[in-house]
């Protein structure tokens, strides 16, 4: 090995802040409409209007509203599109422009972009799939290639900014949204200046929502208000929703170099796996929050909120009401959850929390967690159903995946 | 086919990039400076092929480096369809 190639492989301990947020979001398109509505706390759970799902058992959705793809999207990536690219690519150019940062004027391999995904392009891929079926292979179009793709979005992103530095996916559903950003944070620390990060997701379509109801775990209220109560002793399960967060996150030192606005640091990170199917022992979730703490060198003393992973399914919020109790004692910190207001957004929730948890940190207000009315566990649980207004220094951030899958994120202020 | 089918059949297919007039003088600007990449040429000969009936080679697509080029394999093809039914 080259000492060349040495230096370009060795391992930094790079400091990475946020400097960037786009949102996509069902209660806000844009960053500061959708901030708004969260801290108002108004939730953008509908009836769905992508498609007609009043013959399915789930009919509300979050859907980011008053989006016109025309309006955000180059006339070229139009039809090489699935409507979820386009809420990331619209995300990805607020967040970078948010940033001030501009990859045409970085050394050509120094930013990259690194995303969470589920399954690629939902709707799309089902509108070819049909014209496969009904009409022939003739009528499928060539973009059916990658427009599907899970990848896709860090592809357009990355061919859309110049982004030629490191890339990457990952997909371990709701977990991804943290999961992707520490991937990003590698790479900062292997000598990458800027990632472009986070997870925009989304499949309100028929062929994504058959897909979800095979989990078991949608809810089939029809309440809007009703509908998605995690910690509730009404939880029924979830609603699903599209849209989500694209975060920048740069080495500390670049960031302060070029004089970036800095929204707080990534701190601490911890992913973990729960028991196989059929195996005791407790999910890794605790473990998780533990982990990313130790590592962030901080105490459950400190933390200031929690971003839930706020399943809706009964026995999962018992889970996680078990873990936060076990860390921080009965009502030991405030907790919340304003996914109550978006649905659950496969790789796009977490990301989407932690824009929360770093606009909590600017302005010192807590987000609410709305329609929650009578919590299974008043008792351990301090949950934050009004906005709550105070310093926030620390705030870490839950998320688990279908699948086994839970990560941890903490949040700091920037110094 | 003409130009003008074209250049509605690409805008149709494959979208126009920023700054450019496909309504111009477009005949011999290499797809490239259209902002039309390999995948975006498969799409609308795929579609010239589908609704016309004809069968475009692999190789000549690739080949195909301008509109003037394209159109050139295309009305070839065309017209040996007309001739051969």
């Amino acid at each position: 090995m080259t000492s060349e190639l040495l230096e370009r492989t060795a391992v930094r301990s790079a400091t990475a802040v946020f400097t960037g947020i786009g949102v996509t979001a069902p209660n806000g398109l844009g960053t500061q409409a959708w901030w708004e509505a969260t801290v108002a706390g108004e939730s953008g759970i509908r009836p769905v209007s992508r498609f007609d799902a009043s013959g399915y058992p789930a009919t509300l959705a979050g859907e980011v509203p008053g989006f016109e793809a025309e309006e955000h999207i180059p006339s070229r990536l139009l039809p090489q599109t699935d409507h979820m690219t386009r809420l990331a690519l619209t995300a990805a150019k607020e967040a970078l422009e948010d940033s001030g940062a501009d990859p045409a004027e970085m050394p050509q391999y120094s930013a990259g972009a690194v995303t969470a995904a589920s399954a690629g392009g939902f709707e799309f891929g089902q509108r070819e799939l049909q014209a496969l079926w009904s009409k022939g292979g003739q009528y499928v179009s060539a973009y059916q290639s990658y427009a599907w793709f899970y990848a896709v979005n860090t592809g357009q992103i990355s061919i859309r900014h110049g982004l030629r530095g490191p890339s990457g996916v990952l997909v371990t559903e709701q977990a991804g949204g943290l999961d992707a950003v520490a991937q990003a944070r590698r790479q900062l620390r292997k000598g990458s200046k800027l990632i472009v990060t986070g997870g925009v997701d989304g499949a309100v379509c028929p062929w994504g929502w058959t897909a979800q109801l095979a989990g078991g775990r949608m809810s089939s209220v029809a309440d809007p208000a009703r509908a998605f109560l995690p910690f509730d002793s009404e939880a029924s399960g979830y609603v699903a929703g599209e849209g989500g967060a694209i975060l920048v996150l740069e080495d500390a030192e670049a960031a302060r170099e070029r004089g970036a606005r800095i929204y707080g640091q990534l701190s601490g990170y911890a992913a973990t796996f729960d028991p196989g199917p059929g195996r005791e022992g407790e999910p890794g979730l605790r473990r998780a929050a533990e982990l990313a703490l130790a590592e962030a060198g901080l105490s459950t003393g400190d933390v200031d909120v929690v971003f839930a992973d706020a399943s809706g399914v009964p026995e999962l919020d018992r889970q996680e009401e078990a873990a936060l109790t076990a860390l921080f004692g009965p009502r030991g910190v405030p907790v919340t959850a304003p996914k109550t207001m978006t649905g659950r957004l496969s790789a796009g929730g977490a990301s989407l929390d932690l824009a929360a948890a770093l606009l909590s940190i600017r302005d010192a207000v807590i987000p609410p967690t709305v329609n929650v009315t009578s919590p299974v566990a008043a008792d351990a649980l301090d949950l934050v159903t009004e906005a709550r207004r105070g310093p926030v220094r620390t705030a870490l951030v839950l998320a688990r995946g279908t699948g086994g899958f839970n990560a941890a994120a903490v949040v700091t202020a920037a110094n | 086919m003409n130009l003008k089918e074209l250049t509605t059949l690409l805008r149709e297919c494959a979208g126009v990039g920023e700054g450019i007039d496909l309504d111009g003088d477009v005949l011999d600007v290499p797809f490239d400076d259209l902002g039309y990449d390999s995948l975006a040429i498969l799409q609308v000969t795929g579609v010239i092929e589908r609704d016309y009936q004809i069968q475009l080679s692999d190789d000549t697509v690739a080949e195909a480096s301008t509109p003037r080029v394209l159109l050139e394999f295309i009305n070839e093809c065309l017209s040996s369809a007309k001739a051969a039914a």
